[in-house]
């Protein structure tokens, strides 16, 4: 037994929403084992982990428990010994690579740092050591001199790990190590924690919200709800029969993979974009930098009734090509006929009757309702800027607000009085308040939680089949593509990689990259199986 | 783009400024009520009929604006600052004369609000919320509320006429004719006061800034990496926390320059001590017009050069900073 | 809103500036009926110590009442440091939210303007201008607003380019709202909170200006201020500290409640910023 966590009670600081971050929770960790730590936002996981390595924040106390390392309670240590334990005996690496290295110190000079802060020996030779551990990260030797924020995501996880591991620790903890990355980087670093894991034979508490991460990581698992442990098991035993309710909700809420939808029957398109194309240069005016080809001569065809998905990691453009449909941005080339008129280089007197038919549901809950006005004004400002009539308006209102699940009694409340799910259902309101033909949902469910993005996915697809409406669903995951979407457009560097009926693409894709992509989801494998 | 071109690009923008520090003192004069070569000529006493034509032959000022303008920016290009009819001498050689003086006092005064403020923002921001962290909080309070002439008026008083511990005015004891090390002694013994006058505002900004910048960097993410890796928590504190702190306070070092120019002014004033600022208020006294804006040009330009030496330091501090801009 | 007030309203230092603040331009709107007679006018021997028969705060070099002066005083500091702060975010306000929502050339320009403006000594710059405008109200009020509304710009501007990459911001514009309607009701109320405190801190500073060049003659001849008395003061300070101590005092006392003031307004409008 490496780590042994009894009834561990974390204490929140007062003014925070509940007053106890972790309740009373107990799990262990064998040597040579991955245990995985699931759950959604708020539920402990991170604060546990913290816990463990003694790094929990000012006015985080624990205030009950017991830790065990090697015998060892964590809790009742002084400060000097924690801090000869971590980085030596335990490690740990955080989600935000880019946050977590010092911006204006070279990546050597801190991985040496680590190395020298427990080992005597000189800075020469503890550089040599992080040439050797950067080598076996699969990066070269060069990035030594480089600083973090010439390095990609990936990288600079990588450099992470490398740094973790200098010297042996027997416990690495990773929080959420992935999920700041690209889909297909995320595939890399996983297999790669797990090729170290047994390498080394040294145990790894990973923390994900991810129930794909579990399936294809953990030996074992703890499901965390509230602070509190809910389930915990073999990772067989938990995903095959769970037995707790929320468990059950937390595995069916995790799309599977699995194209549902069969393609449409071919009928006219109401949008029609051809040869689209958007350049950015970098810096102001006076800036030398290359211009950018963010959407590079991008063509694909919208029919009424039918959700088009564009899937893409960032950078792929498919953000900036929605912008472009919307007409938020303006493309350099190319045309978008709808409904017969080409709205690609329109004037914004003649765009201003059609925009109204083009609608977005935005991807930050947080960020896309005004914070100062109430819901009633958020949804009637689009109706109003048409000149319509305000009872009209918030009649029509309270009306979508059924629809999406809400009360008209949210009309008189703020923005901050909801959840990140229902605000995604009033964006979603917002957008339908001019009778739109075609709604464009730019990751709507991305910084939602896993049973919340259900419920989201579900509204938007009941929607879409009840108003026939036209959509273009923008995602970077592959399994949500697969419940919501008829046909699929892959994008790379701001191409088309590849377009096609959802199931086709999912059973047999044929360009490489999107076979990557496909192979990139976790838990595919065993989800199949 | 290597740091030699971010150089040279940097150096393009101080001369475009100098350009327009020089193009809004002609617009100034130009601009100000009453007809140009009154304004120049000032209350000299000077204004008889002969002189005022002569001065307007001098700056072609019967020929259009244009002419008038390249003649004035060749004038200043070639370091013909004008003269000073009350004085009767070029101007740049008033300058240069009392130069040396501000840029002693100055650069103590920047030295210690810098050292000071960094130290006490640091220590202040170590234990946040503490009694200590509170008391440099209102003491900053405080000198950022007291008019800086005052402040000396006062120091003054305590210092010089009650305690009788330093001397109240200029800048070296009159008569006395002291040589070497015991004139250097003399000296700074002049310079305490004005110097901790002049660098207390500027001490308080810094401490609060400091103090800011310190907080918000440890609730990053990488000093929690730092301490995950097992490191000293003086290291920590650092080579992590005050290694990034200092950043934004190499920029603002280059915008207190600015300040300090005025801040210099008032407090030379205050303690009769011969330098620009006590220049730059004979020159407004006796409407000695050529003689302020000259003063104004080189302020200008001397701040300009300044703030290029903080903006290279900057980009040597950061490594982040896209050097094509 | 109500959220607002009571963090406002729950920190003393705020608290107490509000309280003063308010003292002080009561003393200034009160001045007038109190002391008719005006501060120029000569009502005993000169440098009388306070609590000399009928007098306070003594009399300075030329025997007028040190405590009109000081009530008259607080008129000119509160004029100047007001109306030359609603000048300067005013211009401020208008080329920042321009700049800062079209961006392009116009910020670029904008951009450039206001680092000139924070790299050449600003109060050299006021200086000559005061003087070539000759001294004056107006010339104080108009010259301090020149040199500030660069300030209130880049803050102003910054918010406005934030913000505008807001999603709610693009959603306005995808619900075919006019720019105009977006810069005032979408943008500009968010914008609001720093412009607040940099406001209230720029009446601060603008009162401190105001002494400092009235200290040097350059203010208005024809007003009594809290510099002009210090500056006045000066032969005589030795012998009479009041009458350089207690002009003083008021300015400190005053701007540090509009400092108070803007701590607390920073306070309540950004709660994350923990202390």
């Amino acid at each position: 037994m490496l780590v042994s966590m009894q009834g561990l009670t974390v204490a929140l600081p007062s003014g925070a929403d509940r007053s106890l971050a972790v309740d009373k929770v107990s799990f262990e960790i064998d040597a040579n084992e991955i245990v995985c730590i699931v759950g959604e936002s708020g539920s402990g996981k991170s604060v546990t982990a913290h816990a463990i390595m003694g790094l929990l924040p000012r006015g985080v106390t624990a205030t009950g428990g017991s830790i065990l390392f090697d015998g060892v309670d964590i809790l009742r240590q002084p400060p000097e010994a924690l801090r000869k334990m971590r980085g030596c005996d335990m490690a740990m690496i955080f989600q935000d690579p880019m946050a977590a290295l010092n911006p204006v110190v070279t990546i050597g000079r801190q991985i040496a740092e680590q190395i020298c802060a427990h080992r005597a020996i000189s800075q020469g030779r503890a550089l040599k050591q992080a040439a050797e551990l950067l080598g076996r990260m699969g990066l070269p030797a060069a990035l030594l001199k480089s600083f973090p924020h010439q390095l990609s995501g990936g990288q600079r996880q990588r450099v992470m790990i490398a740094m973790a591991l200098s010297l042996s620790p027997r416990l690495l903890i990773a929080d959420e190590p992935t999920t700041a990355l690209d889909v297909t980087t995320q595939a890399q670093i996983l297999k790669l924690l797990k090729e170290i894991q047994a390498e080394r034979q040294m145990s790894v508490l990973l923390i994900t919200h991810d129930f794909g991460v579990v399936a294809d990581m953990a030996d074992r698992v703890v499901v965390m709800r509230h602070g509190a442990v809910v389930e915990s098991g073999t990772t067989n035993a938990v995903l095959g029969a769970p037995s707790h309710a929320y468990t059950q909700a937390l595995i069916a809420a995790v799309p599977k993979g699995e194209a549902i939808l069969p393609p449409l029957p071919s009928t006219d398109p109401l949008i029609s974009v051809t040869n689209l194309s958007k350049r950015f240069r970098r810096g102001g005016f006076f800036s030398h930098a290359p211009t950018i080809a963010a959407v590079d001569g991008v063509s694909l065809t919208l029919s009424r009734g039918e959700t088009l998905g564009i899937v893409g990691e960032s950078g792929s453009g498919k953000s900036t090509l929605a912008r472009c449909v919307i007409r938020l941005l303006d493309p350099e080339e190319g045309e978008i006929l709808f409904d017969g008129a080409d709205i690609a280089h329109m004037r914004s007197g003649a765009l201003r009757p059609l925009r109204r038919r083009i609608q977005m549901v935005f991807q930050d809950p947080f960020s896309s309702l005004n914070p100062r006005q109430t819901i009633g004004d958020i949804l009637i400002a689009g109706p109003r800027a048409y000149g319509e009539d305000i009872k009209d308006a918030r009649a029509r209102a309270a009306e979508i607000l059924r629809m999406v699940g809400l009360t008209s009694e949210s009309l008189r409340r703020f923005p901050h009085e909801f959840s990140g799910g229902q605000r995604q259902r009033i964006g979603l309101a917002r957008a339908l308040m001019l009778k739109p033909d075609v709604l464009i949902a730019d990751e709507p469910v991305s910084a939602l939680d896993v049973t919340v993005q259900a419920q989201v996915l579900r509204l938007l697809d009941d929607v879409r089949a009840q108003m026939n409406l036209a959509m273009l669903f923008i995602t970077h995951d592959m399994r949500v593509a697969a419940q919501v979407c008829h046909r699929v457009m892959v994008m790379r560097h701001g191409r088309v990689v590849e377009t096609g009926p959802t199931r086709d693409v999912f059973a047999v894709p044929t360009d490489a990259y999107t076979r990557q992509l496909l192979a990139a989801i976790p838990g595919r494998l065993t989800a199949t199986q | 783009m290597s740091r030699l071109h971010f150089i040279a690009m940097r150096l393009v923008k101080t001369a475009l400024v100098v350009f327009a520090v020089v193009l809004l003192s002609f617009l100034l004069i130009r601009l100000a009520p009453g007809d140009a070569a009154t304004v120049m000529a000032g209350q000299s006493g000077y204004a008889d009929e002969a002189f005022m034509k002569s001065l307007r032959a001098e700056y072609g000022l019967d020929k259009p604006l244009p002419a008038q303008l390249a003649t004035y920016l060749g004038t200043v290009a070639r370091g013909d600052l004008g003269t000073s009819y009350v004085r009767r001498q070029p101007v740049l050689d008033i300058i240069l004369e009392r130069l040396p003086n501000t840029l002693l006092l100055d650069a103590f005064a920047l030295v210690v609000a810098i050292a000071g403020g960094v130290w006490l923002g640091a220590a202040a921001a170590r234990r946040p919320g503490s009694a200590g962290d509170a008391s440099v909080t209102v003491l900053s309070m405080l000198f950022y509320a007291v008019p800086q002439f005052w402040l000396g008026m006062m120091a003054v008083l305590v210092f010089s006429v009650w305690l009788a511990w330093l001397p109240p005015f200029g800048i070296e004891t009159m008569g006395a004719d002291y040589t070497g090390l015991a004139r250097a002694g003399d000296i700074a013994k002049h310079m305490v006061l004005p110097g901790m006058t002049l660098a207390l505002y500027y001490l308080a900004s810094y401490a609060r800034l400091t103090r800011t910048a310190m907080i918000e960097v440890a609730d990053q993410d990488f000093v929690k990496t730092a301490r995950a890796k097992g490191i000293r928590e003086s290291q920590v504190a650092r080579r992590h926390i005050l290694r990034n702190a200092l950043i934004p306070l190499v920029t603002f070092a280059g915008l207190q320059a600015s300040i300090l120019v005025g801040g210099s002014v008032l407090v030379e004033n205050v303690f009769s001590w011969p330098g620009i600022g006590t220049l730059a208020y004979e020159a407004v006294t006796a409407r000695d017009n050529p003689l302020l804006l000259g003063i104004f040009i080189v302020t200008a330009v001397l701040v300009s050069l300044f703030n290029l030496v903080t903006d290279i330091a900057y980009s040597i501090a950061d490594p982040r900073v896209e050097m094509g801009r | 809103m109500k959220k607002f007030a009571a963090v406002f309203l729950g920190r003393p230092m705020a608290l107490v500036g509000l309280a003063v603040f308010a003292a002080i331009v009561a003393t200034a709107l009160a001045a007038p009926l109190l002391f008719a007679r005006g501060p120029f006018t000569i009502v005993g021997m000169p440098l009388l110590p306070p609590g000399a028969p009928g007098l306070l705060a003594g009399s300075d070099v030329l025997g007028r009442d040190m405590l009109v002066g000081l009530a008259y005083g607080a008129r000119i500091s509160l004029l100047v440091g007001i109306t030359s702060t609603l000048g300067a975010v005013g211009i401020g306000v208008l080329l920042g939210a321009v700049a800062g929502y079209y961006g392009g050339v116009t910020d670029d320009l904008l951009m450039r303007v206001t680092e000139f403006f924070q790299i050449i000594p600003s109060f050299v710059l006021l200086m000559v201008l005061v003087a070539f405008l000759q001294p004056s109200l107006n010339s104080t009020v108009i010259g301090i607003a020149l040199i500030s509304w660069p300030q209130v710009a880049r803050v102003v501007r910054g918010e406005f380019l934030s913000l505008r990459g807001r999603e709610f911001v693009q959603a306005a514009r995808t619900l075919g709202m006019r720019d105009a309607a977006i810069i005032f009701t979408q943008i500009l109320p968010n914008a609001l909170p720093p412009i607040m405190v940099v406001s209230s801190m720029m009446v601060g500073s603008a009162i401190l200006t105001e002494s400092a060049l009235s200290f040097l003659g350059l203010g208005d001849p024809n007003l009594l201020s809290w510099g002009s008395m210090i500056g006045g003061s000066r032969s005589a300070m030795w012998v009479a500290w009041w009458t350089t101590v207690l002009p003083g005092l008021s300015i400190m006392v005053t701007v540090l409640a509009l400092n108070f003031i803007g701590d607390g307004l920073n306070d309540a409008l950004n709660p994350r910023r923990g202390r």
